[in-house]
């Protein structure tokens, strides 16, 4: 809750910041003079200072709940406890009076492999005790072990602090929290504070330096761009077989009646199969190799590319086909100087849509089965809890899945600048 | 034999529902090579049908058309065609509108280009050559595609309305470019419009169509067309038979429209 009360705070700072401190003044655009600009969609554009302090505060909160060394300290969310802490515990024994003893805890980063400290075991029958705890972690305190009577003996521990405590219940000590186990042992659990552990969410520039060391290094036998590399190669290589393909088969059923009757059942059928679905057939059949994953992706953009084709044709006005009749165009001219530029823009839509498809759905493969690729990259760095790095990996696939879009759209404007004209 | 004679022409549509359209019965029009002939009716007279039949786009099922001496089966480039508007071909530019028909025909480079330049001359578009033609305004697309469709040097030109987009002023220019191609050209032209006005400024020739079934209602013979060639088209219009002929032209129209919408109150 406080990382979402944090975030609500940004946005409504942020806003008012923005818009009535540092944009309130001078603007005399053509926008800025409308009166109603609720409900006229024409009027709403993205605000790009939002944009830019959206994508800030993303990072900004993953430092801030990972202890980033990236941010001030003073930002940071309360961290977890580190350090030596010690309470104390009062045993009982049958014919002897209750005996306080110390036990001190050292509460270490997880990566810094820390002993337990020696201590002085002190007087009574009830000796001190030291114990090293890594930070998230708990630890049971077999606070008897070095007593004179044990608990086998009859011996129990019956306050922490000098708070009464029977098993199953807690007392709040420095540092943490001390709960008796069922047996009676008592269990200690440094404070967590409000950052996520390591484990869950590395910091940024942990992130980063594995990023670096993956980049140099590899994983798993094949480098960074190898990985991300094949994912690509399949993606790319399964589009154009699809495209291929699909481009003709779509102009067919655009323009006979036979194709359009032949193949609308198939099309129409598979459309709405989702690619993953097909994944465990296509192993089936093809196994984990270069080939499976080839087909599935060919099979994800066919469809797409054939619909696309299709409705490019479909949607020829009539009198552009007659003018170019009249005008003495044979079938075959038709098709190439009226048909097929007049479907571009349909086709290019369908391509991007068809690419964004085949992205999502390699990495998909490969989480199931590969020897290569993001996906097999994240899902292989997760079995090892290897959490940076599957970071990493999605930001990588967000990146490029955007990179493919962004690049596709260029395409389309200086390839089809016609779109939406006619 | 030069010149078009449209030879008792049919059209019956079936309908899915085992009934039938008269789109046409019976028209026959003889029209000498260089006339022009503008058509008017209501909507659903057939005017259209008329102009896609003479155009080859489809056939009729009684009747013929003959063109020169032969028979007319299919669309052709003898035949060309300005459409109200998107016809134009929006991925190639301005010259390469102009020049598709030779393109087509495959004739060569300079002859192409020197037929594309001088037209654009005609038209007025040589500083636009190299523009895309969504770039154009309205007015401009439709002179570029007067000017795609004589580049093939047709014999006969169909407009199937072809100023009926453009904003009142634009139209009346556009009305005396058309007059002016006409002349120097010599073209037969086929017009269909909406606008009585329209029809008899242009119509050296015009017939008033009636629907249902689609036939020739009237004919007439003007002599605004010829007056426009020279003159502004403002004072062909001060001319003392033009407001009565429009008169008469309205009235005829306005009462077929009435017959229509009695008919389709008995009907309902």
């Amino acid at each position: 809750m406080i990382p979402l009360l944090i975030y609500i705070i940004i946005f409504v700072a942020a806003f008012f910041i923005v818009t009535k401190v540092v944009q309130g003044a001078g603007l005399s655009d053509y926008t800025s003079l409308k009166t109603v600009t609720f409900g006229d969609e024409s009027a709403v554009r993205p605000n790009r200072a939002a944009g830019i302090i959206s994508i800030l505060t993303i990072f900004l909160m993953w430092g801030i709940f990972t202890g980033s060394s990236l941010l001030p300290g003073f930002l940071h969310a309360p961290g977890p406890y580190e350090g030596t802490t010690s309470f104390t515990y009062t045993a009982q024994a049958e014919g002897q009076a209750p005996d306080d003893a110390t036990v001190t805890v050292v509460v270490h980063p997880r990566e810094v492999a820390t002993d337990a400290p020696e201590v002085d075991p002190g007087d009574g029958f009830a000796k001190n005790d030291s114990a090293a705890i890594a930070q998230w972690r708990t630890g049971l305190i077999n606070v008897d072990r070095n007593d004179d009577i044990t608990k086998k003996d009859g011996a129990k521990v019956i306050a922490i602090n000098g708070e009464k405590i029977a098993p199953g219940e807690t007392v709040k000590v420095d540092g943490g929290a001390v709960t008796l186990s069922d047996k009676g042992t008592p269990n200690f659990e440094p404070t967590r504070g409000w950052q996520m552990e390591p484990l869950y969410l590395p910091a940024p520039e942990a992130v980063w330096t594995r990023s670096l060391e993956i980049m140099s290094s590899g994983f798993r036998n094949f480098t960074l761009l190898e990985h991300l590399g094949y994912s690509l190669f399949r993606v790319v290589v399964g589009f154009l077989i699809g495209a291929v393909v699909g481009i003709p088969l779509g102009y067919a059923m655009g323009l006979s009646d036979w194709f359009r009757g032949w193949f609308d059942p198939i099309v129409e059928f598979m459309r709405p199969v989702p690619p993953l679905a097909l994944i465990p057939l296509v192993i089936i059949w093809a196994g984990i190799g270069e080939a499976g994953k080839i087909i599935l992706l060919f099979l994800a953009a066919l469809w797409i590319m054939a619909i696309a084709a299709r409705s490019g044709v479909s949607g020829v006005k009539i009198s552009k086909v007659h003018a170019a009749y009249s005008l003495g165009a044979s079938k075959w001219q038709i098709m190439r100087h009226v048909i097929v530029p007049n479907s571009l823009p349909e086709i290019f839509t369908g391509a991007r849509v068809a690419m964004g498809v085949c992205w999502g759905t390699v990495v998909a493969a490969e989480l199931v089965a590969a020897e290569q690729g993001a996906g097999m990259m994240i899902m292989t760095a997760s079995k090892f809890q290897n959490t940076d790095i599957v970071i990493m990996g999605i930001i990588l696939i967000g990146v490029i899945g955007f990179g493919i879009d962004m690049l596709m759209r260029w395409a389309e404007r200086i390839l089809v600048p016609w779109k939406g004209k006619g | 034999m030069t010149g078009l004679s449209i030879e008792n022409l049919s059209m019956r549509f079936e309908l899915p529902n085992g009934d039938h359209v008269q789109a046409l019965q019976d028209v026959s029009l003889d029209l000498k090579a260089g006339e022009l002939l503008s058509v008017l009716g209501p909507s659903g007279c057939g005017k259209t049908t008329l102009l896609n039949i003479v155009a080859g786009f489809l056939a009729p099922t009684a009747g013929e058309l003959i063109l020169n001496g032969h028979k007319v089966t299919g669309p052709d480039a003898e035949r060309g065609m300005v459409f109200q508007q998107g016809a134009l071909f929006e991925w190639m530019s301005v010259r390469e509108n102009v020049g598709f028909g030779p393109s087509m025909k495959g004739t060569p480079k300079r002859d192409k280009d020197e037929t594309v330049d001088h037209l654009l001359d005609v038209v007025g578009l040589q500083d636009f050559k190299e523009k895309a033609v969504y770039e154009l305004s309205g007015g401009m697309q439709q002179r570029v595609a007067l000017a795609r469709c004589l580049a093939n040097d047709p014999d006969v030109i169909l407009m199937d309305e072809p100023l009926g987009a453009l904003d009142a002023l634009t139209r009346e220019k556009m009305q005396s470019l058309v007059l002016k191609l006409w002349k120097e050209t010599g073209k037969t032209i086929i017009l269909i419009t909406h606008s009585v006005e329209e029809a008899l400024l242009l119509g050296e020739r015009l017939i008033v169509m009636a629907p249902r079934p689609g036939r020739i209602h009237k004919e007439y013979r003007l002599p605004f067309a010829d007056l426009g060639v020279d003159a502004d088209l403002r004072e062909v219009k001060k001319h003392p038979d033009f407001g009565p002929k429009r008169e008469e032209i309205l009235n005829m129209i306005w009462d077929m429209e009435e017959e229509i919408m009695g008919g389709k109150e008995d009907a309902a």
